[in-house]
Protein backbone atom coordinates (compact mmCIF):
# COMPACT_ATOMS: atom_id res chain seq x y z
CA UNK A 1 0.00 0.00 0.00
CA UNK A 2 2.06 3.00 -1.10
CA UNK A 3 1.52 5.94 1.18
CA UNK A 4 -1.38 8.16 -0.55
CA UNK A 5 -3.46 5.20 -0.71
CA UNK A 6 -2.94 4.66 3.09
CA UNK A 7 -3.27 8.40 3.90
CA UNK A 8 -6.42 8.44 2.13
CA UNK A 9 -7.97 5.19 4.11
CA UNK A 10 -7.04 7.45 7.40
CA UNK A 11 -9.03 10.43 6.23
CA UNK A 12 -11.56 8.38 4.62
CA UNK A 13 -11.81 6.56 8.38
CA UNK A 14 -11.92 10.11 9.91
CA UNK A 15 -14.46 11.40 7.98
CA UNK A 16 -16.79 8.14 8.78
CA UNK A 17 -16.06 8.96 12.06
CA UNK A 18 -17.39 12.98 11.69
CA UNK A 19 -20.89 12.50 10.56
CA UNK A 20 -22.48 15.06 10.70
CA UNK A 21 -26.05 13.81 10.52
CA UNK A 22 -25.35 11.09 13.16
CA UNK A 23 -28.02 8.94 11.37
CA UNK A 24 -26.13 6.11 12.71
CA UNK A 25 -23.25 6.77 14.34
CA UNK A 26 -21.57 5.55 18.29
CA UNK A 27 -20.30 9.54 18.17
CA UNK A 28 -23.45 11.00 18.83
CA UNK A 29 -25.23 11.92 21.88
CA UNK A 30 -28.73 11.57 21.21
CA UNK A 31 -30.38 9.89 24.63
CA UNK A 32 -28.71 9.71 28.09
CA UNK A 33 -27.59 6.44 28.04
CA UNK A 34 -25.46 7.15 24.93
CA UNK A 35 -23.88 10.11 26.34
CA UNK A 36 -22.97 8.35 29.87
CA UNK A 37 -22.02 5.53 27.83
CA UNK A 38 -19.53 7.87 25.63
CA UNK A 39 -18.13 9.55 28.91
CA UNK A 40 -17.08 6.57 30.26
CA UNK A 41 -15.40 5.70 27.31
CA UNK A 42 -13.39 8.68 27.36
CA UNK A 43 -12.36 8.00 30.96
CA UNK A 44 -11.36 4.56 30.37
CA UNK A 45 -9.35 5.72 27.45
CA UNK A 46 -7.78 8.71 29.28
CA UNK A 47 -6.46 6.93 32.21
CA UNK A 48 -5.40 3.90 30.27
CA UNK A 49 -3.66 5.95 28.01
CA UNK A 50 -1.80 7.55 30.76
CA UNK A 51 -1.01 4.36 32.61
CA UNK A 52 0.02 2.99 29.01
CA UNK A 53 2.49 5.89 28.36
CA UNK A 54 3.73 5.35 31.75
CA UNK A 55 4.88 2.08 31.19
CA UNK A 56 6.26 2.49 28.09
CA UNK A 57 8.32 5.38 30.11
CA UNK A 58 9.32 3.29 32.35
CA UNK A 59 10.36 1.24 30.27
CA UNK A 60 12.42 3.39 27.99
CA UNK A 61 13.73 4.83 31.08
CA UNK A 62 15.13 0.80 32.61
CA UNK A 63 16.36 -0.02 29.62
CA UNK A 64 19.05 2.98 29.67
CA UNK A 65 19.28 3.24 33.40
CA UNK A 66 20.13 -0.60 32.97
CA UNK A 67 22.96 0.23 30.47
CA UNK A 68 24.43 2.67 32.51
CA UNK A 69 24.05 0.26 35.82
CA UNK A 70 25.58 -2.76 34.15
CA UNK A 71 28.56 -0.62 33.49
CA UNK A 72 28.95 0.62 37.38
CA UNK A 73 28.19 -2.61 38.22
CA UNK A 74 31.41 -3.69 36.49
CA UNK A 75 33.65 -1.23 38.20
CA UNK A 76 33.14 -1.58 41.79
CA UNK A 77 31.17 -5.19 41.99
CA UNK A 78 28.04 -3.85 43.58
CA UNK A 79 25.42 -6.26 43.13
CA UNK A 80 22.58 -7.03 45.77
CA UNK A 81 22.00 -3.36 46.79
CA UNK A 82 18.26 -1.94 46.45
CA UNK A 83 17.51 1.32 45.55
CA UNK A 84 16.03 3.64 47.58
CA UNK A 85 14.50 5.69 44.27
CA UNK A 86 13.71 2.82 42.89
CA UNK A 87 11.79 1.73 45.83
CA UNK A 88 10.05 4.87 45.68
CA UNK A 89 8.69 4.77 42.37
CA UNK A 90 7.69 1.10 42.88
CA UNK A 91 5.78 2.08 45.83
CA UNK A 92 4.08 5.26 44.02
CA UNK A 93 3.75 3.22 40.87
CA UNK A 94 1.07 0.58 43.15
CA UNK A 95 -0.85 3.42 44.68
CA UNK A 96 -1.23 4.83 41.08
CA UNK A 97 -2.40 1.76 39.90
CA UNK A 98 -4.61 1.20 42.54
CA UNK A 99 -6.00 4.51 42.00
CA UNK A 100 -6.79 4.49 38.68
CA UNK A 101 -8.57 0.92 39.12
CA UNK A 102 -10.49 2.00 41.99
CA UNK A 103 -11.44 5.30 39.76
CA UNK A 104 -12.36 3.17 36.62
CA UNK A 105 -14.66 0.73 39.28
CA UNK A 106 -16.10 4.24 41.05
CA UNK A 107 -17.48 5.50 36.99
CA UNK A 108 -18.50 1.99 35.71
CA UNK A 109 -20.58 1.65 39.15
CA UNK A 110 -21.76 5.88 38.66
CA UNK A 111 -22.73 4.86 35.26
CA UNK A 112 -24.85 1.79 35.97
CA UNK A 113 -26.52 3.19 38.54
CA UNK A 114 -27.44 6.16 36.65
CA UNK A 115 -28.76 3.88 33.94
CA UNK A 116 -30.52 2.05 36.38
CA UNK A 117 -32.33 4.64 37.58
CA UNK A 118 -33.13 5.72 34.56
CA UNK A 119 -34.70 2.20 33.47
CA UNK A 120 -36.71 2.46 37.23
CA UNK A 121 -38.52 5.39 36.08
CA UNK A 122 -39.55 4.39 32.10
CA UNK A 123 -43.06 6.09 30.77
CA UNK A 124 -43.42 3.95 28.00
CA UNK A 125 -43.63 0.40 26.94
CA UNK A 126 -42.30 -1.29 23.72
CA UNK A 127 -41.88 -4.87 23.17
CA UNK A 128 -39.82 -5.29 19.73
CA UNK A 129 -39.48 -8.36 18.69
CA UNK A 130 -37.11 -9.91 15.91
CA UNK A 131 -38.04 -12.33 13.59
CA UNK A 132 -35.71 -13.16 9.90
CA UNK A 133 -35.70 -10.35 8.89
CA UNK A 134 -38.18 -8.34 10.61
CA UNK A 135 -38.50 -6.53 13.60
CA UNK A 136 -42.12 -6.70 15.37
CA UNK A 137 -42.72 -3.47 17.39
CA UNK A 138 -45.88 -3.72 19.84
CA UNK A 139 -46.55 -0.85 22.19
CA UNK A 140 -47.74 -1.72 25.65
CA UNK A 141 -50.31 -1.05 27.20
CA UNK A 142 -52.87 -1.60 30.34
CA UNK A 143 -55.43 -0.52 28.03
CA UNK A 144 -55.60 -3.56 25.39
CA UNK A 145 -57.74 -1.40 23.01
CA UNK A 146 -54.44 1.38 23.24
CA UNK A 147 -51.85 -1.14 22.47
CA UNK A 148 -50.46 -0.44 18.79
CA UNK A 149 -49.02 -3.18 16.77
CA UNK A 150 -46.48 -1.77 13.95
CA UNK A 151 -43.36 -3.13 12.29
CA UNK A 152 -39.61 -1.89 11.29
CA UNK A 153 -40.30 1.72 13.15
CA UNK A 154 -39.98 2.88 16.67
CA UNK A 155 -41.29 6.44 17.16
CA UNK A 156 -40.42 7.72 20.61
CA UNK A 157 -41.19 11.17 22.52
CA UNK A 158 -38.31 13.00 22.95
CA UNK A 159 -37.06 12.95 26.85
CA UNK A 160 -39.39 10.38 27.98
CA UNK A 161 -37.62 7.25 29.31
CA UNK A 162 -38.39 3.95 27.60
CA UNK A 163 -38.07 0.71 28.13
CA UNK A 164 -37.93 -1.83 25.20
CA UNK A 165 -38.36 -5.58 25.96
CA UNK A 166 -36.28 -7.66 23.74
CA UNK A 167 -37.69 -10.85 22.08
CA UNK A 168 -36.99 -13.05 19.22
CA UNK A 169 -39.28 -15.65 17.61
CA UNK A 170 -36.00 -17.48 15.60
CA UNK A 171 -32.55 -17.21 16.25
CA UNK A 172 -30.44 -14.41 18.09
CA UNK A 173 -30.76 -11.07 16.98
CA UNK A 174 -29.19 -7.73 18.08
CA UNK A 175 -31.12 -4.48 18.84
CA UNK A 176 -28.52 -1.85 17.93
CA UNK A 177 -29.81 2.00 17.65
CA UNK A 178 -25.51 3.38 17.76
CA UNK A 179 -27.18 6.96 18.33
CA UNK A 180 -29.05 5.89 20.75
CA UNK A 181 -27.74 3.09 22.90
CA UNK A 182 -25.30 0.11 22.98
CA UNK A 183 -26.28 -3.31 21.82
CA UNK A 184 -28.47 -6.10 23.21
CA UNK A 185 -29.33 -9.07 22.12
CA UNK A 186 -32.29 -10.59 21.39
CA UNK A 187 -32.76 -14.10 22.53
CA UNK A 188 -35.74 -16.65 21.35
CA UNK A 189 -37.08 -18.16 24.69
CA UNK A 190 -35.76 -15.35 26.77
CA UNK A 191 -36.84 -11.92 27.55
CA UNK A 192 -34.10 -8.81 27.47
CA UNK A 193 -34.48 -5.23 27.61
CA UNK A 194 -33.19 -1.89 27.22
CA UNK A 195 -33.95 1.76 28.72
CA UNK A 196 -33.33 5.02 26.04
CA UNK A 197 -33.88 8.37 27.12
CA UNK A 198 -33.51 10.29 23.37
CA UNK A 199 -32.88 13.53 24.10
CA UNK A 200 -32.24 15.24 20.27
CA UNK A 201 -35.49 15.16 17.66
CA UNK A 202 -34.00 13.21 14.65
CA UNK A 203 -34.38 10.18 12.32
CA UNK A 204 -32.02 7.32 13.36
CA UNK A 205 -30.81 4.24 12.61
CA UNK A 206 -31.30 1.12 13.89
CA UNK A 207 -29.35 -2.26 12.58
CA UNK A 208 -29.49 -5.86 13.54
CA UNK A 209 -25.94 -6.81 15.03
CA UNK A 210 -25.80 -10.38 15.35
CA UNK A 211 -25.28 -12.14 12.01
CA UNK A 212 -28.90 -14.12 11.83
CA UNK A 213 -28.92 -15.44 8.42
CA UNK A 214 -29.30 -14.75 4.69
CA UNK A 215 -30.89 -11.02 4.82
CA UNK A 216 -28.97 -9.90 8.23
CA UNK A 217 -27.71 -6.87 6.34
CA UNK A 218 -31.19 -6.18 5.41
CA UNK A 219 -32.84 -5.96 8.61
CA UNK A 220 -32.93 -2.19 9.88
CA UNK A 221 -34.84 -0.44 12.36
CA UNK A 222 -35.96 3.22 11.79
CA UNK A 223 -35.90 5.23 14.79
CA UNK A 224 -37.94 8.43 15.05
CA UNK A 225 -37.65 10.44 18.08
CA UNK A 226 -40.27 13.08 17.94
CA UNK A 227 -41.27 16.05 19.86
CA UNK A 228 -43.79 14.81 22.93
CA UNK A 229 -46.96 16.79 21.09
CA UNK A 230 -46.26 14.95 17.25
CA UNK A 231 -44.96 11.63 18.71
CA UNK A 232 -49.27 11.46 20.01
CA UNK A 233 -49.98 12.54 17.26
CA UNK A 234 -48.34 9.72 15.72
CA UNK A 235 -49.58 7.32 18.17
CA UNK A 236 -53.45 8.67 17.97
CA UNK A 237 -53.12 8.12 14.57
CA UNK A 238 -51.82 4.68 14.54
CA UNK A 239 -54.34 3.59 17.03
CA UNK A 240 -57.13 4.54 14.05
CA UNK A 241 -58.28 1.28 11.81
CA UNK A 242 -57.41 1.15 8.35
CA UNK A 243 -59.30 3.33 6.22
CA UNK A 244 -62.17 1.46 4.04
CA UNK A 245 -60.99 1.55 0.44
CA UNK A 246 -62.51 4.42 -1.42
CA UNK A 247 -62.15 3.52 -5.42
CA UNK A 248 -62.96 0.45 -7.24
CA UNK A 249 -59.33 -1.07 -7.60
CA UNK A 250 -58.28 -0.35 -4.07
CA UNK A 251 -61.57 -2.44 -3.34
CA UNK A 252 -59.86 -5.22 -6.08
CA UNK A 253 -56.76 -4.94 -3.87
CA UNK A 254 -58.93 -4.94 -0.71
CA UNK A 255 -60.67 -8.25 -2.05
CA UNK A 256 -57.36 -9.81 -2.60
CA UNK A 257 -55.21 -8.71 0.20
CA UNK A 258 -58.09 -9.67 2.74
CA UNK A 259 -59.54 -13.08 1.23
CA UNK A 260 -56.29 -14.62 -0.64
CA UNK A 261 -52.30 -15.30 0.27
CA UNK A 262 -51.57 -11.80 1.97
CA UNK A 263 -53.63 -12.42 4.97
CA UNK A 264 -52.56 -15.79 6.11
CA UNK A 265 -49.59 -13.94 7.43
CA UNK A 266 -50.27 -10.29 7.41
CA UNK A 267 -52.88 -7.82 9.52
CA UNK A 268 -54.46 -4.74 8.73
CA UNK A 269 -56.80 -3.24 11.56
CA UNK A 270 -60.27 -3.32 10.99
CA UNK A 271 -60.31 -5.78 8.12
CA UNK A 272 -60.62 -9.46 8.23
CA UNK A 273 -57.08 -9.79 7.90
CA UNK A 274 -55.32 -11.04 11.37
CA UNK A 275 -51.93 -13.00 10.48
CA UNK A 276 -49.20 -12.43 13.15
CA UNK A 277 -46.61 -13.92 10.85
CA UNK A 278 -45.54 -11.15 9.03
CA UNK A 279 -45.73 -7.21 9.40
CA UNK A 280 -48.77 -5.64 10.75
CA UNK A 281 -50.14 -3.40 7.49
CA UNK A 282 -52.58 -1.27 8.80
CA UNK A 283 -50.22 2.15 8.15
CA UNK A 284 -47.69 0.79 5.86
CA UNK A 285 -47.81 3.55 3.75
CA UNK A 286 -46.93 5.99 6.54
CA UNK A 287 -43.44 3.97 7.15
CA UNK A 288 -40.38 5.22 5.69
CA UNK A 289 -38.79 1.86 4.48
CA UNK A 290 -40.38 -1.50 2.78
CA UNK A 291 -38.97 -4.78 4.14
CA UNK A 292 -37.19 -3.53 7.42
CA UNK A 293 -34.83 -1.28 5.85
CA UNK A 294 -34.36 -2.94 2.55
CA UNK A 295 -35.79 -0.22 0.30
CA UNK A 296 -37.22 3.62 1.07
CA UNK A 297 -41.35 3.21 0.33
CA UNK A 298 -42.83 4.49 -2.56
CA UNK A 299 -45.27 3.25 -5.12
CA UNK A 300 -42.27 1.89 -7.77
CA UNK A 301 -40.70 0.07 -4.69
CA UNK A 302 -44.45 -1.20 -3.49
CA UNK A 303 -44.95 -3.46 -7.02
CA UNK A 304 -41.46 -4.45 -7.05
CA UNK A 305 -41.85 -5.87 -3.48
CA UNK A 306 -44.93 -7.22 -3.90
CA UNK A 307 -44.42 -8.69 -7.38
CA UNK A 308 -41.14 -10.51 -6.61
CA UNK A 309 -39.95 -10.30 -2.69
CA UNK A 310 -37.59 -13.36 -3.92
CA UNK A 311 -35.73 -11.56 -5.87
CA UNK A 312 -35.27 -8.43 -4.01
CA UNK A 313 -34.66 -10.01 -0.48
CA UNK A 314 -33.83 -13.66 -1.28
CA UNK A 315 -35.14 -15.95 1.47
CA UNK A 316 -37.07 -13.88 3.17
CA UNK A 317 -40.18 -15.29 4.78
CA UNK A 318 -42.35 -13.38 1.91
CA UNK A 319 -43.05 -15.55 -0.82
CA UNK A 320 -43.40 -14.96 -4.59
CA UNK A 321 -46.56 -15.19 -5.17
CA UNK A 322 -47.79 -15.29 -9.11
CA UNK A 323 -49.60 -12.31 -8.81
CA UNK A 324 -51.59 -11.57 -12.29
CA UNK A 325 -51.08 -8.02 -13.45
CA UNK A 326 -54.76 -6.56 -12.52
CA UNK A 327 -54.18 -7.95 -9.51
CA UNK A 328 -50.54 -6.57 -8.79
CA UNK A 329 -52.32 -3.34 -9.90
CA UNK A 330 -55.13 -3.70 -7.73
CA UNK A 331 -53.07 -4.94 -4.29
CA UNK A 332 -50.29 -1.92 -5.03
CA UNK A 333 -53.38 0.38 -5.15
CA UNK A 334 -55.27 -0.42 -2.16
CA UNK A 335 -51.81 -0.68 0.04
CA UNK A 336 -51.26 2.54 -1.11
CA UNK A 337 -54.31 3.64 0.84
CA UNK A 338 -52.75 2.37 4.26
CA UNK A 339 -51.29 6.23 5.36
CA UNK B 1 5.91 -43.14 1.00
CA UNK B 2 7.44 -39.47 2.19
CA UNK B 3 5.74 -38.01 5.24
CA UNK B 4 5.29 -34.77 3.12
CA UNK B 5 3.28 -36.85 0.81
CA UNK B 6 1.54 -38.59 3.06
CA UNK B 7 0.35 -35.20 4.58
CA UNK B 8 -0.61 -34.02 0.45
CA UNK B 9 -2.60 -36.71 0.05
CA UNK B 10 -4.42 -36.41 3.93
CA UNK B 11 -5.13 -32.85 3.06
CA UNK B 12 -6.63 -33.68 -0.29
CA UNK B 13 -8.83 -36.39 1.69
CA UNK B 14 -10.17 -33.97 3.81
CA UNK B 15 -10.79 -31.45 0.70
CA UNK B 16 -12.72 -34.38 -0.82
CA UNK B 17 -14.66 -34.81 2.13
CA UNK B 18 -15.34 -31.71 2.82
CA UNK B 19 -16.79 -30.65 -0.94
CA UNK B 20 -18.84 -33.36 -0.95
CA UNK B 21 -20.67 -32.17 2.38
CA UNK B 22 -21.52 -29.41 0.16
CA UNK B 23 -23.37 -30.99 -2.02
CA UNK B 24 -26.27 -32.07 0.25
CA UNK B 25 -28.89 -29.98 -0.97
CA UNK B 26 -29.95 -26.97 -3.61
CA UNK B 27 -31.56 -24.19 -1.93
CA UNK B 28 -33.96 -21.86 -3.98
CA UNK B 29 -35.66 -19.07 -2.28
CA UNK B 30 -37.95 -18.44 -5.63
CA UNK B 31 -40.19 -21.26 -6.48
CA UNK B 32 -39.03 -22.75 -9.79
CA UNK B 33 -41.05 -23.13 -12.01
CA UNK B 34 -43.91 -21.45 -10.75
CA UNK B 35 -47.04 -23.36 -11.40
CA UNK B 36 -50.07 -22.55 -11.89
CA UNK B 37 -51.79 -25.18 -9.40
CA UNK B 38 -50.83 -28.18 -7.44
CA UNK B 39 -49.97 -30.32 -9.05
CA UNK B 40 -50.24 -29.62 -12.79
CA UNK B 41 -51.34 -31.93 -15.30
CA UNK B 42 -52.10 -35.44 -13.98
CA UNK B 43 -53.48 -34.35 -10.40
CA UNK B 44 -53.54 -37.35 -7.76
CA UNK B 45 -57.05 -34.94 -6.75
CA UNK B 46 -59.38 -37.49 -6.01
CA UNK B 47 -61.78 -37.01 -2.55
CA UNK B 48 -61.71 -40.95 -2.94
CA UNK B 49 -59.69 -41.89 -0.13
CA UNK B 50 -57.92 -45.71 -0.44
CA UNK B 51 -55.69 -46.97 -3.16
CA UNK B 52 -55.98 -45.25 -6.35
CA UNK B 53 -54.56 -45.68 -9.90
CA UNK B 54 -50.33 -45.30 -9.41
CA UNK B 55 -49.82 -41.95 -11.58
CA UNK B 56 -46.75 -41.34 -12.21
CA UNK B 57 -44.53 -38.69 -9.10
CA UNK B 58 -45.55 -35.31 -10.46
CA UNK B 59 -41.47 -33.98 -11.30
CA UNK B 60 -41.47 -30.82 -8.85
CA UNK B 61 -41.59 -33.56 -6.13
CA UNK B 62 -37.67 -33.78 -6.68
CA UNK B 63 -37.04 -30.20 -5.47
CA UNK B 64 -38.67 -30.49 -2.23
CA UNK B 65 -38.20 -34.03 -1.17
CA UNK B 66 -34.99 -34.99 0.59
CA UNK B 67 -34.03 -31.05 0.49
CA UNK B 68 -33.18 -29.53 3.79
CA UNK B 69 -34.33 -26.03 3.55
CA UNK B 70 -37.38 -27.03 2.28
CA UNK B 71 -38.10 -28.94 5.42
CA UNK B 72 -37.03 -26.39 7.60
CA UNK B 73 -39.23 -23.86 5.68
CA UNK B 74 -42.01 -26.44 6.08
CA UNK B 75 -41.42 -26.79 9.86
CA UNK B 76 -41.81 -23.04 10.18
CA UNK B 77 -44.90 -23.00 7.93
CA UNK B 78 -46.42 -26.17 9.90
CA UNK B 79 -46.37 -23.57 13.16
CA UNK B 80 -47.25 -20.28 12.07
CA UNK B 81 -50.18 -21.82 9.65
CA UNK B 82 -51.39 -23.63 12.72
CA UNK B 83 -51.45 -27.20 11.50
CA UNK B 84 -50.58 -27.55 15.24
CA UNK B 85 -54.10 -26.61 16.32
CA UNK B 86 -55.53 -30.08 14.30
CA UNK B 87 -52.73 -32.28 13.72
CA UNK B 88 -51.10 -31.81 16.98
CA UNK B 89 -46.91 -32.58 16.34
CA UNK B 90 -47.59 -35.42 13.70
CA UNK B 91 -49.51 -37.25 16.37
CA UNK B 92 -52.93 -36.04 15.39
CA UNK B 93 -55.80 -34.63 17.44
CA UNK B 94 -59.01 -33.03 15.71
CA UNK B 95 -57.24 -34.13 12.76
CA UNK B 96 -55.51 -37.33 11.61
CA UNK B 97 -52.16 -38.43 12.78
CA UNK B 98 -49.16 -37.63 10.19
CA UNK B 99 -46.45 -39.71 12.17
CA UNK B 100 -47.91 -42.99 11.57
CA UNK B 101 -48.30 -45.20 8.27
CA UNK B 102 -51.64 -44.54 7.37
CA UNK B 103 -52.78 -42.38 4.23
CA UNK B 104 -56.21 -42.07 3.29
CA UNK B 105 -55.34 -39.76 0.30
CA UNK B 106 -51.90 -40.97 -0.10
CA UNK B 107 -48.77 -40.79 1.45
CA UNK B 108 -46.48 -39.40 -1.84
CA UNK B 109 -45.20 -35.87 -1.92
CA UNK B 110 -47.27 -34.46 -4.62
CA UNK B 111 -50.65 -36.41 -2.72
CA UNK B 112 -49.95 -34.66 0.32
CA UNK B 113 -48.81 -31.48 -1.30
CA UNK B 114 -52.66 -32.43 -3.26
CA UNK B 115 -54.36 -32.53 0.35
CA UNK B 116 -53.08 -29.49 1.51
CA UNK B 117 -53.76 -27.37 -1.56
CA UNK B 118 -57.39 -29.09 -2.21
CA UNK B 119 -58.42 -29.25 1.18
CA UNK B 120 -60.13 -33.01 2.01
CA UNK B 121 -63.56 -33.60 3.63
CA UNK B 122 -64.36 -33.74 7.15
CA UNK B 123 -62.47 -30.31 8.41
CA UNK B 124 -58.93 -30.18 6.49
CA UNK B 125 -59.32 -26.77 4.09
CA UNK B 126 -58.02 -25.89 1.39
CA UNK B 127 -54.69 -23.81 1.45
CA UNK B 128 -54.37 -23.15 -2.19
CA UNK B 129 -55.49 -19.72 -1.98
CA UNK B 130 -53.30 -18.74 0.92
CA UNK B 131 -50.23 -20.35 0.54
CA UNK B 132 -47.94 -20.24 -2.50
CA UNK B 133 -46.81 -23.20 -4.52
CA UNK B 134 -43.45 -23.29 -2.81
CA UNK B 135 -44.97 -23.09 0.18
CA UNK B 136 -47.42 -26.13 0.06
CA UNK B 137 -44.49 -28.34 -1.65
CA UNK B 138 -42.42 -27.24 1.90
CA UNK B 139 -45.02 -28.38 3.96
CA UNK B 140 -45.50 -31.61 2.05
CA UNK B 141 -42.07 -32.55 2.50
CA UNK B 142 -42.09 -31.31 5.93
CA UNK B 143 -45.28 -33.61 6.82
CA UNK B 144 -43.51 -36.81 4.98
CA UNK B 145 -40.73 -36.20 7.92
CA UNK B 146 -43.35 -36.57 10.58
CA UNK B 147 -43.38 -40.19 9.93
CA UNK B 148 -39.20 -40.33 8.89
CA UNK B 149 -39.32 -40.36 4.91
CA UNK B 150 -36.53 -38.72 3.99
CA UNK B 151 -32.46 -39.60 4.76
CA UNK B 152 -31.61 -38.77 8.18
CA UNK B 153 -29.15 -36.18 7.05
CA UNK B 154 -31.47 -33.42 5.79
CA UNK B 155 -33.94 -33.68 8.47
CA UNK B 156 -33.97 -31.36 11.30
CA UNK B 157 -31.64 -32.35 14.39
CA UNK B 158 -33.87 -29.96 16.79
CA UNK B 159 -36.95 -28.92 16.97
CA UNK B 160 -37.53 -24.80 16.15
CA UNK B 161 -38.85 -24.20 19.71
CA UNK B 162 -39.22 -26.62 22.99
CA UNK B 163 -39.66 -30.30 22.33
CA UNK B 164 -40.48 -33.26 24.88
CA UNK B 165 -40.12 -35.29 22.17
CA UNK B 166 -36.84 -37.39 20.61
CA UNK B 167 -35.45 -35.25 17.45
CA UNK B 168 -36.58 -35.86 13.96
CA UNK B 169 -33.25 -37.60 13.24
CA UNK B 170 -34.51 -40.18 15.49
CA UNK B 171 -37.86 -40.79 13.75
CA UNK B 172 -38.03 -44.28 12.68
CA UNK B 173 -39.35 -44.63 9.22
CA UNK B 174 -42.68 -45.96 9.06
CA UNK B 175 -44.10 -47.97 6.25
CA UNK B 176 -46.95 -45.92 3.86
CA UNK B 177 -50.05 -47.20 3.57
CA UNK B 178 -53.35 -46.33 2.06
CA UNK B 179 -56.13 -46.75 3.82
CA UNK B 180 -59.82 -46.73 3.52
CA UNK B 181 -61.51 -44.45 6.51
CA UNK B 182 -63.92 -46.74 6.39
CA UNK B 183 -61.72 -49.59 8.01
CA UNK B 184 -61.17 -47.16 10.95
Amino acid sequence: MSRRTRAAAVALLFTGACSIQHYQSTFSDAAVEVRQFNILFVIFLVICAIMYLAVIAFLVAGLVRRRRRLANVMEDGRHHESDPLLRTALIGWGVVVGTGLVGLAIASFIADRSMANAAASEKLSITLTANQWWWDVRYNSADSSKTLRTANELHLPVGVPVRIILNSNDVIHSFWVPSLAGKQDLIPGRQNDISITPTKIGIYRGQCAEYCGAQHAHMALVVNVDSYADFLKWWRHQLQPAPPPATPLALAGYNFVTGRNCSACHAIAGTPASGTVGPDLTHLASRRTIAAGTMPMGKGNLYGWVADPQSLKPGSKMPTIALEPDELHAVVAYLETLK
Amino acid sequence: MSSRFRASLLILGVAATALAACNREERHSRAKPIGETVPTGQSPDTIFPGSTTAQPLDARASLYDNNAPALSEGQFLYTRMNCVGCHSHGGGGMGVALMDDEWRYGGRLDQIAASIAEGRPNGMPAWRAKLTDDQIWKLAAYVRSLSGQPSKDVVNSRADAMSATSPATLTPREPVRSSDSAQQ
